[in-house]
């Protein structure tokens, strides 16, 4: 609530401008993501303002397209085929920038309202990023593993298309919800805004939002992998420890 | 009631993983096998990465197994001659086993390798005691009476060197437990086992030790093996989850010291008939899902 209050005061100052083109004003509900031991996911609120030139709204229709991305990494897809009767990996391919986390909200269908260069150019939509596979392999066959990953990562809600996702309030307050699955990777990832009118973006803004682990969770995961050694003997001693403790226990009430 | 595993990076109903744990102790209670084949195939079917699931369950093991060697010192059923050869073969096989996995991750070969393994392994053992089992619940009749046992294997009494082990009763080369334990080791490592189901008959029918210490002496090989084996996966894969652990040995300890209980009220071999139904179950699961058509053709891993 205090952010949506400072956001309404920003807007009052900077709202009769004298722009000649239209601004956006993006926020998010949340900057920063906490993943906390009893973290099932959670649901971001994407919202802002447009400002157009003097107040004024235009005459023709515009649309607001918003992407939340996540860290890119490399990542491997392999393909399982059936061999001697037993499936298994055969075949596979690299992709050296793959978001780990993409979602996309409109106003209206894509297709509907941007053209497909355009489209292209801002990663906008599923079928329009850019995975930067390795070399070494067939055109066609480097679709069906692009087409394989993004099916799966759909599946989990890592990657999500929502072309109703978007509402416009009297044509200048947008707002957009995308959620995020439990098994969402940390770090940092880009709220970005767009403002298409004729298939063309007009305006565009982002935000950064800090999805961590934190707490408990933050401190496991940052010990197994900076003090391993010891991450590994405390593992044992614990599980020593639990399994004594049950023995002696149970012996003294037996 | 939902709880974040911080390593496996997702989240999971606490109450059933603790019920897991409490069933797998159960069995590790009743039967005296760690469990580790059915934790870490239900662990993988509930969504948690293969390689967390493999890693974690040993860590559990290794909690299970403690109360189970303190109760078999007490009652001087450990040969710690015998056990401390087996544990040598079996940590060097571990180590041998953590980089056959790193390989096998890097081919995309893991999971493929994991399901074969499981089932040969598997299939064979559980006809194996299913046959024993039934044989002395008297359902199979054997033809021609028992077989004469034979109490020496003729190929370890070839191998060279022989010690005394007083407590298994017997005197034979240190060269087979070495390499007994160094399979078993290997194992351990790859399919987050602890090996008890390959032990305990090969202790038996292979190297031939006396009844009384083989439950004992194997719960030893695999406390230590699969607290070495923590140790290699907290270095290297960087995959045991602490608290999936936690969750899975707060449902196992206790479920142990019942399993126990209820294993004084059984007939031992009914037990392991149902123990053979329950390993044959697993492997056609395994079998099946080799087989058919998988429900995901592509996997995605993180370079």
């Amino acid at each position: 609530m205090k952010r949506l209050a400072a956001f309404l005061l920003i807007l009052l100052f900077a709202g009769p401008g004298a722009q000649a083109q239209p601004r956006l004003v993006p926020e998010v509900s949340h900057r920063q993501v906490e993943i906390r031991y009893s973290f099932t996911g959670a649901e971001l609120l994407l919202f802002g303002a447009i400002l157009y030139p003097r107040g004024r709204l235009p005459e023709e229709r515009t649309d607001v397209a918003v992407v939340l991305k996540g860290p890119m990494e490399p990542v491997v897809v392999r393909e399982r085929r059936r061999v001697a009767g037993i499936w298994m990996n055969v075949g596979r391919a690299r992709f050296r920038s793959a978001p780990q986390f993409y979602a996309v909200a409109s106003s209206r269908p894509l297709h509907a309202i941007i053209d497909e260069r355009t489209a292209a150019i801002y990663e906008l939509g599923l079928g329009n990023l850019q995975l930067s596979p390795g070399g070494g392999i067939q055109a066609e066959e480097l679709g069906r593993f692009e087409a394989g990953l993004i099916d799966l990562m759909r599946r989990g809600r890592l990657y999500q298309e929502d072309p109703r996702g978007v509402q416009i309030e009297q044509g200048v307050l947008y707002q957009a919800r995308i959620g995020i699955p439990a098994s969402v990777p940390v770090g940092t990832y880009t709220a970005e805004t767009f403002l298409i009118q004729r298939g063309r973006v007009i305006a565009g803004a982002v935000r950064e939002i800090r999805i961590e682990k934190l707490g408990f969770e933050g401190f496991v995961a940052r010990a197994a992998e900076r003090w391993s050694f010891a991450y590994g003997i405390v593992a044992v001693a614990t599980s020593l420890f639990l399994g004594w403790a049950a023995s002696a226990l149970f012996r003294r009430r037996a | 009631m939902d709880i974040y595993l911080p390593i496996a990076g997702l989240s999971v109903n606490a109450l059933m993983i603790i019920a897991l744990g409490g069933v797998v102790g159960l069995l590790t209670g009743m039967i005296g096998v760690g469990g580790g084949f059915l934790t870490t195939p239900i662990l993988i079917f509930f969504g948690i990465p293969p390689a967390v699931a493999v890693a974690s369950s040993t860590t559990q093991i290794t909690g299970t197994s403690i109360s189970g060697v303190l109760a078999h010192t007490r009652r001087k059923g450990v040969d710690y001659r015998m056990g401390g050869v087996i544990i040598t073969g079996g940590i060097a096989g571990s180590l041998v086993g953590g980089f056959l996995f790193r390989l096998l991750q890097e081919t995309g070969q893991i999971d493929t390798v994991i399901s074969i393994l499981y089932v040969v392994l598997l299939s064979s053992i559980g006809i194996l005691m299913a046959k024993e089992a039934a044989t002395a619940l008297g359902i199979l009749k054997t033809r021609g009476g028992p077989k004469p046992q034979r109490r020496h294997n003729p190929i370890i009494a070839m191998l060279p060197m022989r010690w005394r082990f007083y407590r298994s009763g017997l005197y034979i080369s240190p060269l087979a437990p070495l390499i007994l334990g160094f399979f078993t080791g290997m194992l351990t490592v790859l399919l987050g086992v602890g090996g008890g189901f390959v032990m305990v008959p090969a202790m038996i029918y292979l190297l031939g030790m006396s009844a009384q210490v083989v439950v004992g002496t194997s719960l030893l090989q695999i406390l230590a093996v699969t607290a070495a084996t923590t140790m290699i996966h907290a270095t290297t894969t960087r995959s045991v989850d602490i608290v999936l652990a936690v969750l899975l040995l707060l449902g196992s300890v206790v479920g142990a010291q019942y399993g126990a209980r209820f294993a004084q009220k059984m007939k031992p071999e009914l037990l392991r008939l149902a123990l053979a139904i329950i390993v044959l179950g697993v492997a056609f699961r395994m079998g099946l899902e080799l087989t058919w058509r998988p429900a995901e053709i592509y996997t995605v891993q993180l370079l």
